[in-house]
């Protein structure tokens, strides 16, 4: 029998990077296959090619055996291949139902949906897979778990065999991971192909009956979950030359750099996210907060910058109460901040790099002098960032989108060291760039770490937290739930701190 | 009171409707007993009859708002859009009647929104831009139309086109006493307003309005009511071309072609707000003059806004703005007009109570302070000034969007750029 | 990739700076592109609307040209343009700020309204008494663009439409009240507000410019609030790109989030930037108010507010562009009488010329603007490439 899908030798580039390189990939009809990788290793480039989303320069794909080129996902959908996307296809004021059939709806004379047969339909559906949903709630009013599902559902409503996942447990907890994993099952028993992205050992060694490892746009191997450990699959993952992120001898000092007690903050919805966290980061201390994303450590960063106000709680920078002062006051005492999405939080993308580089440093040397901008200041310190973090670019005016992610990243790390701050808060600093601007941002945070820096460090790169840390926190449902030693403690222990499987084994 | 609103929630859309317009009649009945010596009574025959007129054009353009918005396409030109459909709404009936008029109307009106829809679809134009765009050109091309072809005709200038005939008038048989085949059948409604009892005979003096002498190009434009609501929630073109507006990039992946859509959207906003300009200029002038849109296109926005871009609600702002051009047009003494100050006066009341309810502090405070000065403005004058009913939606308007920014909803997407393939 | 060649990098410097003849050269063709793409768009739509109504386009516009080199017409255009000019760098405040302030329209006739009435009821020496009136003009301004900032910032309303609604407030409401509560006189179409006395009008231009050619006739004068205009365009020019406080307001323009990050206070930055420009739409009538007619009346010109954002919109908010958009608009207006006197065409023909050069202007800027993003991009992918394979 012919293999589900076969690719062979798919390129995709884009300008300056080549996101998939001659990869091959071959697929059982009836297996949960799962496709692992870093960030950047190209895992969704290839789904996109695989669903018509994006179109390969070079390569051939097949699907039951005969070769297909897909122009868009119309042409992916009739071969039976369905995507569910990290981000979720759904409009939030329209009904399940709605989201369901849009697209392939169910007629009646004069243009009309056939809500009846729709319904009838999606009940069908439903029920077979045993995936429940309420065909008339608004898509706004249900849970992650149940987006999940309708997105599932919409997938299965057109007929698919061929299901492509999309990081689907990054947004879940574990119980919701559970209930996926399950959901999966019974669709391979149902008869389902599934190719399922992940990044997560353990879950794929779980769930997954083959496994293929990406790396740098390449597939390297195709294995099997019983003959490999997490080990043999994580140095697959990076390969053996990667420098890893580990931070010598301590450099932690007595000094007190930050302070916070009994910080509370509420989100945007009123509901407590931050509860009665109170840490301390010494000089040359880099303390790394460990959670599943949504605990609460977005908004704790927020409150330390400053553009999110606690509700109580006290904040204390080099010993000075800081609770109430606005961003810039904190930036002007020696504060930096590497936000967690660079593109929404951390540039100006249609502004030169030099704006860039001045932007936080607008009330001081060299950028301004008094209350004018000093541009040949500005440009001659954005040169130095660029030569000194290794920033590649055209020169200082090319606007920022044009630049990679990586060489965005490292613009914006470059920027935040180059005022000597005496603290930084950094939120996921190398996501989603490539290895080797990984490598070189974890290098200026042990330089800077070195020199006396007070870091703020919250990663989901366990691995990246470990290394680099000298204290890490563990943060659950917006309390801090443990404190490690980045020394004695592996990714599988911490992790089971995260989704709380190990409290009260050891924890604070 | 909560107990009452949740019932009041649960009854079906119609039920809804006629209790919140009955109630508008006490309310209003209420209001006028107040003011004793006004000439014309708020709820009058002729009051609801000149709302209705004064209604459609406001009902039409914030129709087309709803079909450009729904696909994601903000639409601030709706305003050059009904100057459009004035221009050739008054070159159709001269050419061949008034039911050509309304086709021409329609076809300009559709004209300027397939090039809002060219400029912000194919590229990417701004939305507002193009709209403010839209409103500067559409001015301009019908005076040079004018100049170029009123001016052949005798009544006929370079700001002004020669009359032209309305589509005519029905009259329902029975409620409102018209003909059956030359019989002239009872006037139900007419009888039961002179019998001049509280409350009962307002809402049958207001209701004749709706039933006597109402002009087929407004039941038209009523039917349009009806028609959207199936339209865009029944029909899979409104499913479509909600998707559009409400999250693109899921419409795309799964296969929606949303290009198309905002297309189809922006067109048939352009056609609803031509035929708005269409009324205006052949039930509610009888001619083509330049300047006669005055503004309703914004007005239409507003509608849209307030109606929480839902077709029901549409119509209930189109009523609610258009009602004070109507009575303000038989109200020469400014004494009836008056009396809708107090009417501010009690919605912001109802607004400073609710927000008591909720804690909002600073909503009681503003509300209040409010709904104070309105009172201050009623207690103090003794008429309305000529320009209230003119302000008045856009300062309706103003009151609603400050106390219900938040809780109003208004197409996801409407507004953005949206491009294919691009990711999200 | 035409510059940047790999000889000139060494491994560790970053390829600093560009050869600047280049890229000058190449961004000035960008920028020139577009506006010219649009003007020949336009001429050729309207050659078409031309010749179907029966003219022959190019003696038409010969006759433009012809007329606009008259001293006189000349006269007219600055006259026409300084309103035009000051409207359209109060749009472009906003636009720099990612804020559509519609609202000059309604702005610029509450002030220029006002400053005639305070100007015409207070009696001070010249120069604080036209002072006196510009600070009204612009205070009212500023005070009604500020609503729909506040607006914006603490009720969460969309400026476009709070400012379209506070036009409408302005025009068919305060003014429609107002124009006929403060008038002089007996109610008639000419009626107006009280007469500014002579201390607070501005003395013309005419002396100084016949100094440079001749005697300016047809009882022409040129307002000086045209130097108004000029320093008004300096003050934005300077502000916007030069000062920390500008920087702040284009970085929360960009990216509001950014800029937050960065320190900027930008639902601060909402309300200063729709006070600077409804303090700048103010200015707008005071042509009329000022050197024209000396008070408020129906002669004082309505749609310079939408005016301006088509100007602003021509000149890409900078400050030297939207002069030059100005003076094409007020070249257009002051055309449109010859065309009808030497009857080479209807005059109406430049307000479909107006109407298409901006929207031809705006889907070409557009364009450019793409086109420019993806050159950026390659040319950055370039230098990373190279680096990648020394």
């Amino acid at each position: 029998m012919a293999p589900a899908i076969e690719l062979l030798g798919i390129t995709k580039r884009f300008p300056g990077v080549v996101a998939n390189d001659r990869v091959d990939l071959v697929v059982e009809e009836g297996e949960i296959h799962a496709i692992c990788g870093e960030n950047g290793a190209g895992k969704s480039t290839l789904m996109k090619i695989l669903y018509g989303m994006l179109q390969p320069d070079e390569g051939r794909m097949s699907v039951d055996g005969k070769e297909v080129s897909f122009k868009s996902p119309s042409d992916a959908i009739e071969r039976g291949i369905g995507m569910v996307h990290q981000h979720f296809m759904l409009a939030d004021q329209l009904t399940v139902l709605e989201n369901v059939i849009l697209g392939s709806e169910p007629m009646r004379s004069l243009g009309r949906i056939d809500f009846e047969k729709a319904r009838q339909d999606l009940a069908t559906v439903s029920q077979a897979y045993g995936l429940t949903v309420y065909p008339d709630e608004l898509v706004e009013t249900l849970e992650v778990g149940e987006r999940q599902r309708v997105e599932i559902i919409k997938v299965l409503y057109r007929g698919a065999r061929i299901l492509i996942l999309d990081e689907p447990t990054a947004v879940l907890v574990p119980q919701e991971v559970e209930e996926l994993f399950r959901n999966l099952r019974e669709l391979k028993e149902a008869g389902s192909t599934i190719l399922f992205i992940n990044h997560k050992l353990e879950e794929i060694l779980v769930i997954a009956d083959s496994i293929t490892v990406m790396r740098q746009g390449r597939t390297v191997a195709t294995v099997k979950p019983a003959d490999v450990t997490a080990g043999d699959l994580a140095e697959l993952m990076v390969g053996s030359e990667l420098p890893s992120p580990s931070t010598e001898e301590s450099t932690v000092t007595d000094v007190v750099a930050v302070s916070v007690r009994n910080l509370t903050v509420l989100d945007d919805d009123e509901r407590t996210v931050v509860d009665d966290v109170s840490f301390e980061v010494h000089r040359g201390e880099i303390l790394g907060i460990a959670g599943i994303e949504g605990n609460g450590q977005a908004e704790l960063i927020d409150a330390l910058v400053g553009t999110r106000t606690a509700t109580s709680g006290t904040i204390e920078l080099e010993g000075e109460d800081a609770t109430t002062w606005p961003v810039r006051d904190r930036r002007e005492k020696g504060l930096a901040y590497v936000p967690q999405d660079r593109q929404r939080e951390g540039l100006l993308l249609q502004a030169p790099l030099w704006e860039n580089v001045a932007l936080g440093h607008q009330t001081q040397a060299p950028f301004v002098r008094g209350p004018w901008v000093d541009r040949e200041g500005s440009k001659k310190r954005t040169m130095e960032v660029i030569d000194e973090f290794d920033v590649r670019t055209p020169g200082v005016d090319t606007p920022a989108h044009a630049l990679s992610g990586g060489n965005q990243q490292k613009l914006i790390v470059g920027r935040e060291m180059t005022s000597n701050p005496d603290i930084l808060i950094a939120a996921h600093p190398t996501r989603g760039i490539d290895v080797g601007a990984q490598a070189e941002v974890w290098r200026d945070l042990r330089r800077a770490r070195a020199t006396g820096m007070a870091t703020v460090l919250v990663s989901a790169d366990l691995e990246e937290l470990i290394g680099l840390s000298d204290t890490i926190v563990v943060m659950l449902r917006g309390r801090l739930v443990a404190r490690l030693d980045p020394e004695k403690v592996t990714p599988r222990v911490l992790g089971s701190y995260m989704t709380g499987a190990a409290l009260g084994e050891g924890g604070s | 009171m909560t107990a009452m609103l949740q019932r009041f929630g649960a009854l079906p859309a119609w039920a809804r409707y006629s209790l919140a317009a009955a109630a508008g009649i006490l309310v209003l009945t209420v209001v006028q007993s107040l003011e004793p010596g006004g000439l014309e009574r708020l709820t009058s025959g002729t009051a609801s009859g000149a709302m209705l007129r004064w209604g459609v054009p406001i009902l039409l353009a914030g129709l087309g708002g709803l079909y450009s918005e729904r696909a994601g396409v903000v639409n601030i030109g709706l305003e050059g859009m009904m100057v459009l459909g004035t221009w050739f709404g008054a070159w159709g009936v001269l050419n061949g009647g008034p039911w050509m008029g309304l086709v021409y109307g329609l076809v300009g009106g559709a004209l300027g929104g397939l090039v809002h829809a060219i400029a912000t679809v194919t590229f990417k134009v701004d939305h507002i831009v193009s709209g403010v765009a839209i409103n500067i050109l559409a001015p301009g091309v019908v005076r040079f139309l004018s100049s170029e072809l009123f001016t052949d005709f005798a009544g006929g200038s370079i700001t002004q086109s020669p009359s032209i005939a309305p589509l005519g008038n029905v009259t329902v048989p029975f409620l409102a006493g018209g003909n059956i085949l030359g019989w002239r059948s009872p006037d139900i409604l007419g009888a039961i307003d002179r019998w001049d009892i509280f409350v009962l005979s307002d809402i049958a003096s207001f209701g004749r309005g709706f039933v006597a002498g109402v002009g087929i190009f407004t039941l038209l434009a009523l039917a349009c009511v009806p028609a959207t609501a199936w339209l865009v929630w029944r029909t899979r073109f409104g499913l479509r071309l909600r998707i559009a507006g409400e999250h693109p990039t899921a419409g795309e992946s799964l296969g929606v072609n949303i290009y198309w859509q905002k297309f189809k959207g922006v067109i048939i906003s352009g056609a609803l707000s031509g035929l708005g300009g269409a009324f205006i200029a052949m039930e509610l002038t009888g001619f083509y003059r330049e300047g006669q849109v005055q503004g309703r296109g914004f007005i239409g926005l507003a509608a849209l806004i307030f109606g929480n871009w839902r077709p029901g609600g549409i119509l209930v702002a189109a009523f609610l703005f258009g009602y004070p051009f109507g009575t303000a047009l038989r109200d020469l003494d400014g004494r009836s007009t008056h009396a809708l100050l107090l009417l501010i006066v009690v919605g912001l009341v109802g607004i400073m109570v609710l927000s008591i309810r909720r804690g909002k502090r600073v909503d009681v405070f503003l509300s209040g302070g409010m709904a104070a000065g309105f009172l201050v403005w009623y207690l103090m004058t003794e008429t309305a000034p000529s320009w209230l009913p003119n302000a008045l939606p856009f300062a309706t308007v103003l009151i609603v969007l400050v106390f219900a920014a938040q809780r109003l909803r208004m197409p996801a997407a409407s507004g953005r750029a949206y491009r294919r393939g691009g990711d999200t | 990739m035409t510059d940047g060649p790999a000889d000139t990098l060494s491994p560790r410097r970053p390829p600093l700076p560009e050869r600047p003849g280049v890229t000058l050269g190449r961004r000035a063709l960008l920028a020139l592109a577009a506006p010219t793409i649009a003007l020949v768009f336009s001429l050729l739509l309207s050659s078409l609307v031309l010749i179907w109504s029966g003219s022959d386009p190019l003696p038409a516009y010969w006759a433009m040209i012809r007329n606009g080199g008259r001293l006189e017409v000349i006269v007219d255009m600055l006259n026409r343009a300084t309103p035009l000019y000051l409207s359209g760098i109060a749009a472009a405040i906003g636009f720099r700020m990612n804020l559509f302030n519609i609202g000059v329209e309604g702005q610029y006739r509450l002030g220029a309204f006002f400053a005639a009435v305070v100007g015409a009821n207070i009696v001070l020496p010249s120069i604080l008494h036209v002072t006196m009136i510009i600070l009204v003009a612009m205070i009212v301004g500023a005070l009604w663009a500020g609503l729909a900032g506040w607006l914006k910032v603490a009720r969460g309303v969309n400026e476009v439409i709070s400012t379209i609604m506070l036009n409408a407030i302005a025009i068919v409401g305060l003014l429609a009240w107002l124009t006929v509560e403060l008038r002089e006189g007996p109610l008639t179409p000419n009626s107006g507000t009280k007469y500014i006395p002579t201390s607070g009008r501005l003395p013309h231009l005419n002396s100084w410019l016949e100094g440079f050619t001749r005697e300016i006739t047809g009882g022409r004068h040129l307002s000086s609030v045209l130097l108004l205009a000029i320093f008004a365009g300096i003050v934005y020019h300077v502000f916007v790109n030069r000062t920390r406080l500008g920087f702040d307001l284009r970085a929360s323009g960009y990216n509001r989030a950014a800029a937050r990050a960065g320190g900027v206070r930008a639902d601060r930055m909402v309300v200063m930037a729709m006070l600077y420009s409804g303090a700048m739409a103010g200015l707008v009538g005071m042509v009329d108010i000022l050197s024209r007619n000396y008070r408020f009346d129906s002669e004082f010109r309505p749609g310079l507010g939408f005016a301006g954002i088509a100007v602003a919109l021509l000149g890409r908010n900078h400050a030297v562009g939207v002069a030059v958009g100005a003076m094409l608009f007020a070249f257009m207006d002051v055309s449109s009488p010859i065309l009808q006197l030497t009857g080479a065409a209807t005059r109406e023909i430049v307000i479909i010329m107006q109407g298409t050069i901006l929207l031809a202007a705006v889907v070409a800027y557009e364009s450019v603007r793409r086109y420019r993003e993806r050159d950026e991009t390659k040319r950055a992918a370039a230098v990373l490439a190279q680096k990648d394979s020394e």
